[in-house]
């Protein structure tokens, strides 16, 4: 069956790929029992640094600390230059266009005047947030922060899979598999020329202080967390750290006279750029959900003054929904004048009759989502679905097309991944985070998640995902 | 610094302390209890513990019979219970999780192996191998996160709010282990037994002040000058004098502009320890010195809490 997938390190033919000959001939030449040390090593020293993220809804988890290691894999992704560069042009493009659209969208609407995407596929959208129309934010950028999933299929292309726009979170993973690889192996590294990753934060930070509103000399930057309990609060506390800001919850933080101040053993301090990792619902209960605990009473008043950013943006998550995705194409023929570099993956929108009706008589073949899931959390994967599962989801759809799309499903590309049988081919795809301020800008390579399950699809740690060390070669 | 990061800079430490000054009260407790005596003096002095820490009605839910296993169960590994052993670590271990990020890799790393190895032990099995090695365990662990803690941290705020987390609560327990012992030990004990020899050694073991008082005296061990090591030395790292001096020197390196009056509290305590007499201390009596001691302690907490953890807006 894995003959049937693009198979990063080995060819149709089973042939190695040049630019995993390196490491093939290392791992052939190393013992499996220092393997074996070394990956026994890596598990303690993840569980010891507390790389761990929480799982929601998992009932069956004995343990009320409700944390798990995400798995990590140690034969890494590897990418070649050439596949880099033609990956970092899409990716700047698309950023570059998804962020044109939301301030379009909050603005002049030119793009719904033309006609190219339907007007009230954005305006009901129950991610569009009217508070937002007219507000001018720090250069014109909504999405500073951007992760976007790619999976490559077929024999090899690349494709866009969601547009990640409000708060994507793993890159600490990225920087911690290095390191870990790094550390494990570091004869590796100099055998190869691998693009480096681990500046990513002082990036960030650049980029947040080139945001702060204008006149600000030296902006006070935050990371806003929800708390201990989020799933991403290891990433929280690494980003903070690294970056050397404060990381503070919603509680650390109060709002007098439209300008936001931390609370701190030496009185208020102002705050100037806030990332947040903390969705707009929950941002401000005097503006959105009011049992929220987690936000900041009066932070979407400062913020419409001008008086702080947030990155990313209020109200972005329209332009990364799902029913919005299948447009992304014509953004960029819109703002940019150019054809999209980056595939879309063809997608059925269920509201439309006609791709409703095809894709109940498909749905073994396809994958189904909910426009606003995410996390991979209620979806569908036709071809791996029991009959039950199958007919438990249409019932969903018939009751309410609306709230879903379909996709075909797309042959991801394997790589050899351990597992208990030894070394498998396992299916994955790659995070790159694009960050916008006044340039667009990312670290080579990103995140690669792998599905450790034989077969699966589903890459999400929370659906027993695992990840790699992702290399791009230098030239 | 946050405030809320102070706060759990400070209830980390706290914790630790209490998770080790804990060990050493039931370390001493057990010792004591090795030495031939009645039964019912035996579960005297187990219950003695739970009076000292108020949670006789809160024992009561769960057991029947006030005794040293039931006790030792209820302290150690008991996590119904906010003050044993299992809840301090655990509690530790959680505030240092929230500011994960203030913390250099080896203090966190350290904490949370604490609670990583705690957890995997049974109390069964902490029983049969011997719970004097298990005290022994704890301690260590908090030596080992103290010493990470002051040989990788920055000497900033972030320090200074752990060092007085663990000096209030070292103060207070300080004084509640001598309080319960002295006690005991001077009602019951004949004055110049070997028996008392043994458990007033015992005290000072758990303190790690049997040695110091050898080299400090040079000469029997009496009930007063126990006291007076354990309460008026300068130089005696667990003394009320050292931790209430420590106090005052960290109250002077975060003061903000709303903390004079706790600074002044806390010198005003600092000054009663060090020009107290051991002769007018137990001529006043011990019990209602340490009583007023201990409530001074809770009320700088208190202050502490409200000048710098959790301020009003």
């Amino acid at each position: 069956m894995s003959t049937n997938f693009f198979n990063e390190m080995y060819d149709a033919a089973g042939a190695l790929r040049p630019h995993y000959r390196a490491y093939a001939d290392w791992l052939a030449a190393t013992p499996p029992e220092r393997i074996a040390r070394k990956r026994a090593e890596a598990d303690i020293a993840f569980h010891r640094v507390g790389i761990t993220f929480a799982v929601y809804g998992d009932e069956s988890a004995k343990d009320q600390g409700k944390e798990r290691l995400i798995p990590f894999d140690i034969i890494p992704r590897i990418i070649t230059s050439e596949d880099w560069q033609a990956l970092q042009a899409g990716l700047r493009q698309r950023v570059k266009a998804l962020n044109a659209f939301l301030h379009d969208i909050y603005h002049g609407q030119e793009i719904l005047r033309a006609g190219c995407i339907p007007r009230e596929q954005v305006l009901n959208n129950a991610q569009f947030r009217p508070e937002m129309m007219g507000v001018d934010v720090p250069a014109g950028i909504y999405a500073h922060i951007a992760g976007v999933d790619l999976v490559r299929a077929g024999a090899g292309e690349f494709y866009v899979l969601e547009d990640n726009l409000r708060v994507p979170s793993g890159v600490s993973y990225m920087i911690e598999d290095r390191r870990m690889m790094m550390r494990l192996f570091p004869e590796l590294f100099s055998r190869h020329k691998v693009a480096p990753v681990q500046h990513y934060p002082d990036m960030l930070l650049e980029n947040l202080r080139t945001v702060a509103q204008p006149g600000i000399d030296n902006p006070t930057v935050v990371l806003l967390t929800p708390g201990a309990y989020n799933s991403a609060y290891f990433e929280h506390t690494f980003l903070a750290q690294q970056m050397g800001v404060e990381l503070v919850e919603g509680r650390d933080l109060f709002v007098r006279d439209e300008t936001v101040y931390m609370r701190t053993t030496q009185g208020p301090q102002r705050v100037d750029v806030i990332y947040r990792r903390l969705d707009d619902d929950f941002l401000d209960p005097l503006a959105f959900r009011k049992d929220s605990m987690l936000g900041v009473p009066g932070l979407l008043a400062a913020y419409r003054a001008g008086r702080v950013t947030l990155a990313n943006a209020i109200g972005t998550g329209v332009a990364d929904d799902k029913s919005i995705y299948p447009y992304v194409p014509d953004m960029v023929r819109f703002y940019l004048g150019e054809e999209s570099l980056l595939n879309n993956v063809p997608t059925y929108m269920l509201r439309k009759p006609d791709d409703l009706k095809y894709v109940l008589e498909h749905l073994p073949e396809l994958v189904l989502k909910e426009v606003h899931g995410a996390g991979g959390y209620g979806m569908l994967v036709g071809p791996a679905a029991t009959k039950k599962e199958i007919e438990d989801f249409r019932a969903r759809i018939v009751a309410e097309p609306e709230k879903y799309i379909a996709q075909p499903t797309l042959a991801l590309s394997t790589c050899p991944t351990f597992v208990e049988s030894g070394v498998a081919p396992r299916h994955l795809d790659l995070r790159p985070f694009v960050l916008s301020g006044k340039n667009i800008d990312m670290v080579p390579g990103g995140l690669t998640r792998v599905a450790l399950r034989e077969g699966s699809l589903v890459v999400n740690s929370s659906q027993g995902g695992g990840t790699k060390d992702t290399w791009v070669l230098e030239n | 610094m946050l405030s809320r990061t102070a706060d759990h800079l400070y209830w980390m430490a706290r914790c630790t302390e209490r998770a080790e000054n804990l060990a050493r009260l039931l370390d001493i407790t057990h010792q004591m209890s090795l030495v031939p005596q009645s039964l019912t003096a035996d579960n005297q002095n187990w219950g003695a513990i739970l009076a000292l820490n108020s949670l006789e009605s809160a024992f009561a839910e769960s057991y029947d019979e006030v005794n040293a296993e039931n006790v030792l169960h209820f302290m150690v590994s008991d996590a119904s219970n906010p003050s044993s052993i299992y809840s301090c670590l655990r509690s530790a271990r959680e505030n240092a999780h929230a500011v994960r990020g203030t913390l250099t890799a080896e203090t966190w790393e350290s904490t949370n192996a604490t609670w990583i190895e705690l957890r995997a032990q049974k109390f069964d099995h902490i029983l049969s191998a011997g719970i004097g090695e298990f005290f022994e365990w704890v301690k260590l662990r908090s030596a080992v996160t103290r010493g990470v803690t002051f040989g990788t941290m920055l000497q900033d705020e972030a320090l200074h709010f752990i060092r007085l987390g663990g000096l209030i609560e070292r103060s207070d327990n300080t004084a509640r282990i001598l309080d319960v012992k002295y006690h005991v030990l001077h009602t019951n004990g004949d004055e110049e037994g070997t028996t008392d020899f043994y458990q007033w050694g015992a005290l000072l073991r758990s303190l790690s002040a049997f040695e110091v008082y050898r080299k400090v005296y040079r000469d029997a061990i009496t009930p007063a000058r126990v006291a007076e090591l354990l309460m008026l030395r300068s130089d005696m790292p667990r003394s009320l004098h050292a931790c209430t001096g420590g106090i005052v020197r960290v109250m002077e390196a975060i003061t903000n502009n709303q903390s004079a009056e706790t600074e002044r509290r806390a010198g005003v305590l600092y000054s009663h320890i060090h020009y107290a007499r051991i002769d007018d201390i137990l001529a006043q009596g011990l019990h209602e010195y340490l009583t007023d001691f201990m409530d001074r302690i809770y009320d700088l907490g208190e202050c502490i809490g409200r000048d710098f953890l959790v301020p009003a807006a």
